[in-house]
């Protein structure tokens, strides 16, 4: 039926945005968090983590509009 | 629904229970395991970064120590999801709202 078609391309689109969650999550991660773990997150360290997710974004566009440009649209 | 010349429209009468209720049913049982992977993913992450983080040398068991950290390093990845998590999706939802036209 077509209810459920709505359903599982809204929850296939939901399942894209997790996996990229837990992609960036992973980088993120690996770039920010150079010591050893402890009780909590520095300022710096949090600060960071949600840098890297604002910066991978901005890249994300930056280079989808280079190739626009590259390509002459 | 009848129309008042005595006929069904048969798009206005509603499905049976049971179609209903085995339509919910799937749906729960496609949102559970999605939930499922990706409950799954996060802990297989980590595992690996936790791993890397506080075993630097395997000897023949986990150290105490060695269990402080992961225990920490687990807190945290957790911490880290979830600020990457609310970071991602307001932004999504920013750039929606501001460029729609955009790749996002």
């Amino acid at each position: 039926q077509k209810e459920l078609q709505t359903f599982l391309d809204r929850e296939q689109a939901q399942a894209r945005v997790q996996q990229s969650i837990h992609n960036l999550t992973s980088m993120c991660w690996d770039k920010c968090i150079t010591s050893t773990p402890s009780t909590r997150f520095s300022r710096g360290e949090e600060g960071c983590l949600a840098n890297c997710v604002e910066r991978f974004l901005d890249t994300s566009l930056f280079i989808v509009n280079k190739i626009q440009e590259q390509r002459g649209q | 629904m009848s129309s008042l010349f005595g006929g069904n429209s048969a798009s206005a009468s509603p499905p049976p229970a049971d179609v209903t209720a085995r339509k919910e049913a799937v749906m729960t049982q496609i949102r559970n395991e999605l939930a499922l992977a990706s409950a799954q993913e996060l802990i297989n992450k980590t595992n690996d970064k936790c791993f890397a983080k506080c075993v630097t040398k395997p000897s023949t068991a986990l150290s105490g120590s060695e269990e402080t950290c992961l225990a920490r390093c687990l807190d945290r990845y957790m911490e880290a999801f979830n600020i990457v998590s609310r970071t991602y999706t307001s932004r999504l939802a920013r750039e929606r709202l501001e460029n729609p036209t955009n790749a996002l």
